[in-house]
């Protein structure tokens, strides 16, 4: 009894979010949707691509700054999509995983700046001023962090996941705060930005263009997993997880699995974060950042591949023009979203691509 | 000196646990009773804490400071419910977090637009500064003490008006079965506003009186919220039993983590590191113990619901 | 007896004060369709859970095709072929007819992390799928959501979902619920065609399609299986009289 009960409260849980997912397979049905849909997608991506490049060949270095800031959230969006939108699991905890990549790179570039080794015992560990290098450990740490919270977290449905989530992620966020090497509550500065062979990350186009690149990926990558088998498995996780297991496929492994990947993403993001503003701090691993993030993901448009950039468009956006505006802009965006959740529950993309099939 | 160091600790676990069960029966009872999760209880507490110190400022009397805050947390709650929060009800967890962390945005910033950014002053009455001398030469601050005797007292209040009254007849009907306390013509939106009011009254008493021990700002809310919530993931969700037991755990645990982890440490480490180790870990060390309860029962230990 | 395939044996399972199942034991064997039935509240939900997988039974075991299966989740029992079937339309809603019968196929072939390879043009997939949706008569519905179905196209998926699993049993929760009599009759149909290849544990209400499909008969009232036999026997025996005239306003 325990078990069928439990299992539907989570699909009454995902059901909002699942109703995105269902574009899958069913392209050969794509009707005249898609051009308005492909339009927006590409107009989208085209004018994150070709805004920067005009600003920066006309010396306006802050907004192509800006538009790395929103790639990098847009794709930090895009790894919690992957956990909401496909799978379900409403994670409160995704800053955990963006202020770990952070800190991947703010300790490795502290250590290398320093010619310190991050650890002598049992074998020596050197930081590492190399990005392949600190995105590398980026995400297979936050891989590994995802997993350990994810299995036990995984374990609860519905309101226990949204707050285990969060608390776990609370609990990184005082343990940086409290652990004193590396800044504490005070953050850590990287003095120069991690390099890659070949060409000079420091120049903040060719930064932006890594960065877009990433969110490329990322996206791409979504994409590409949600056709598969096991892109599959999770939809119907998300949409039925009864139903799942009894085809055969037990949930729990194929949700950990999503879990961990999303968690990847995020940290990847975090790390070209940290990077780009040549700090990290607690700030980076805090729960308004996951709330935010979160907001990102639904401002969007839940589950769909361009939801977040949308979501993470429009948040930086406001962020910017009502941050000019007034100091108290969060009260209008707490009103915004507000209304968003109340009243809109596409998301930005609903609005301008027209909503998905089958809603 | 140990023993008095422990007595005292023990006590100000106690008091921190008295407080996040103020917090945490509010929260565990709108979830137990509307199946709601509700992020911006911290927000009520945030109130409670502003209406007590400006009321306190102007009239001079903490007391009148003190109704006027649990009445403007109330007040508060009553009309989030009435506006925002009944339309929830019956939408996914999703929407019900994302649509009261916008309400946390709208307490918070309004708040720092009235009040200012810098934080208020509060503090306990005269009356109730000092010290008391315990058994073991314990000195303990009268207030704190108040402290817990309100915790203490609002247990058994909360415990009988959920087992006595009426109202609490209905509370627990409603966690039961839904659907049957409407079949029994209980005015079930009343009811629900009435029950998130409580709730919210409940948080701003501790904001209040918590706020004359720390200081008043904007996101004071957070950090407790945040607690609360740890509190009844242990205690099992919508069990009022489960916060009480619950809160007391973390309250003490934490407390207790905070002195003796670093001391601990000292034995086998230099005294520097010995702190920054200690510190760190005992930040964790209440996410740890809900970790391990979890893996043991992930319903939490005392769960209403199955 | 050598030919049975899904066996229950001494089941009990008590939830607080109620005995939900008391002491049950039941065979299916191949080449049959068993029915189970017994008034509202008589525990044939707890007994479906036993089997299924998603309540453990107190005491007692459950085996499959000779395999003790008790203490196996739900998604192994399904990969060692126990189809099942809700009583309540459990599909997602909004996915393909295809999508949904592709679940079991899938599990049945490998594990699911296998990130790459599009599903939409796996025929590895495709054609196991289609073959379970021809056995329901269903295949010329593959693409349509499911929300754009009948309630009896419905019911006919629920099985072909259990189909794609290859079972080597069938459990039916009240497949004919809330059919319509020419619903009712379709799927009378095409479960007795069914019934040779693989045999089906069937709980229904509707008497009609239980006398007309079953070989043998169980009745359940209060936990315990009161009678057995084929329907004639089961017509004519006292006690189901009396615990279906007692329990029902029929």
């Amino acid at each position: 009894m325990t078990n069928t009960t439990s299992m539907s409260k989570n699909s009454a849980l995902s059901n909002n979010s699942a109703r995105g997912v269902a574009d899958g397979a069913e392209a050969s049905k794509a009707s005249s949707h898609f051009n308005r849909k492909g339009l927006v997608q590409m107009a989208l991506l085209g004018l994150l691509l070709l805004l920067p490049v005009a600003a920066y060949f006309s010396g306006q270095i802050y907004y192509v700054n800006l538009a790395s800031r929103i790639t990098i959230i847009a794709m930090a969006a895009v790894g919690l999509n992957l956990a909401i939108g496909y799978g379900g699991m409403v994670s409160f905890g995704h800053a955990a995983y963006f202020g770990l990549g952070g800190y991947v790179a703010g300790i490795s570039a502290y250590h290398a700046f320093d010619f310190t080794p991050f650890m002598t015992w049992p074998f020596s560990v050197p930081g590492s001023d190399n990005l392949l290098v600190v995105w590398l450990v980026a995400a297979v740490l936050c891989a590994l962090l995802a997993l350990a919270i994810g299995a036990i977290s995984l374990r609860t449905t519905g309101v226990y996941f949204i707050m285990i989530t969060l608390a776990f992620a609370q609990m990184i966020y005082y343990f940086a705060n409290s652990w004193p090497t590396y800044g504490g509550e005070d953050g850590l500065p990287i003095y120069i930005r991690n390099t890659l062979p070949l060409v000079d990350s420091s120049n903040a186009l060719t930064y932006f263009l890594i960065c877009f690149t990433g969110l490329v990926l990322a996206m791409a990558i979504t994409s590409r997993l949600m056709k598969s088998r096991f892109g599959a498995a999770l939809t119907m996780a998300c949409l039925n997880d009864v139903r799942l297991a009894t085809a055969g496929i037990n949930p729990y492994p194929i949700r950990l699995v999503a879990f961990v990947i999303s968690a990847a993403i995020t940290g990847l993001a975090g790390a070209l974060y940290a990077d780009l503003n040549g700090f990290v701090s607690p700030a980076m691993l805090s729960w308004h950042f996951s709330g935010e993030l979160m907001v990102i993901v639904i401002l969007g448009g839940v589950g769909r591949l361009y939801g977040p950039l949308a979501g993470a468009v429009l948040f930086v956006m406001m962020e910017t023009l009502l941050g000019g505006f007034t100091q108290y802009w969060q009260l209008f965006l707490g009103l915004v979203l507000l209304g968003v959740v109340l009243f809109a529950k596409h998301g930005v993309m609903g609005w301008l691509a027209g909503r998905e099939r089958n809603e | 000196m140990s023993v008095t160091l422990l007595i005292e600790q023990l006590l100000n676990g106690v008091q921190l646990g008295t407080m996040l069960f103020l917090m945490a029966s509010g929260l565990t009872l709108v979830f137990g009773v509307m199946g709601l999760i509700n992020l911006a209880h911290g927000s009520f507490y945030m109130v409670g804490a502003y209406a007590t110190a400006a009321v306190t400022a102007s009239t001079g009397s903490f007391l009148i400071g003190l109704s006027a805050g649990i009445a403007a947390a109330a007040l508060a709650g009553a009309l989030v419910e009435l506006i925002v929060i009944r339309r929830l009800y019956h939408r996914p967890h999703l929407d019900q977090v994302l649509a009261t962390f916008a309400l946390i945005l709208i307490f918070s910033e309004g708040t720092r637009w009235i009040f200012g950014s810098s934080p208020l002053l509060l503090s306990p009455p005269s009356w109730l500064t000092g010290f008391v001398t315990l058994p073991g030469d314990t000195r303990y601050p009268i207030y704190r003490l108040m402290l817990i005797g309100v915790g203490i007292a609002i247990s058994i209040a909360l415990y009988l008006l959920i087992s006595r009254t009426r109202l609490g007849m209905r509370i627990r009907a409603g966690e039961s079965d839904r659907e049957m306390i409407g079949a029994l013509g209980v005015n079930i939106s009343k009811l629900y506003t009435l029950v998130f009011a409580l709730g919210a009254g409940l948080a701003g008493l501790a904001g209040a009186l918590v706020g004359a021990l720390q200081s008043v700002q904007v996101g004071m809310g957070e950090p407790v919220l945040i607690l609360a919530f740890v509190v009844i993931v242990i205690g099992g969700i919508g069990s009022i039993k489960g916060a009480l037991f619950g809160a007391l755990l973390v309250g003490i645990v934490d407390t207790l983590g905070r002195v003796y982890l670093p001391i601990f440490f000292r034995a086998f480490m230099p005294p520097s590191e010995a702190t920054g180790v200690g510190a760190a870990l005992a930040a964790m060390l209440i996410y740890i113990l809900m970790a391990v309860i979890l893996a043991f029962k992930p319903k939490g230990l005392f769960s209403a619901h199955d | 007896m050598s030919d049975v395939v899904l066996s229950l044996q001494k089941l009990y399972k008590r939830f607080g004060a109620l005995q939900a199942t008391d002491d049950v034991s039941l065979e299916l064997r191949a080449g049959e369709i068993h029915a189970l039935i017994g008034p509202n509240g008589a525990g044939k939900s707890t007994l479906i859970g036993q089997i299924a997988g998603n309540i453990r039974p107190d005491e007692g075991s459950v085996y499959l095709a000779g395999c003790e299966i008790t203490g196996m989740s739900i998604a192994q029992r399904a990969r060692l072929g126990l189809g099942r079937s809700f009583q309540v339309s459990s599909l997602a809603e909004p996915l393909s007819v295809m999508r949904n019968v592709m679940m079991g196929v899938q599990a049945l072939q490998s594990h699911s992390f296998r990130f790459w390879k599009p599903v939409a043009r796996d025929r590895q997939l495709l054609d196991p799928a289609y073959a379970a949706l021809e056995r329901m008569q269903l295949s010329h519905r593959a693409w349509t959501p499911m929300y754009e179905l009948s309630h009896g196209e419905r019911r006919q998926v629920e099985v072909a979902c259990a189909l794609a699993l290859k079972p080597r049993a069938l459990l039916l929760d009240e497949p004919m619920a809330g059919l319509g009599p020419e619903g009712s009759a379709k799927l009378t149909e095409l479960l007795e065609a069914l019934k040779l290849e693989v045999p089906i544990l069937l709980i229904e209400h509707d008497m009609e399609a239980v006398f007309r499909l079953a070989d043998r008969i169980s009745v359940l009232v209060s936990g315990s299986v009161i009678a057995h036999g084929d329907s004639q026997a089961i017509r004519q025996d006292p006690r189901v009289r009396e615990a279906y005239l007692g329990d029902s306003d029929a």
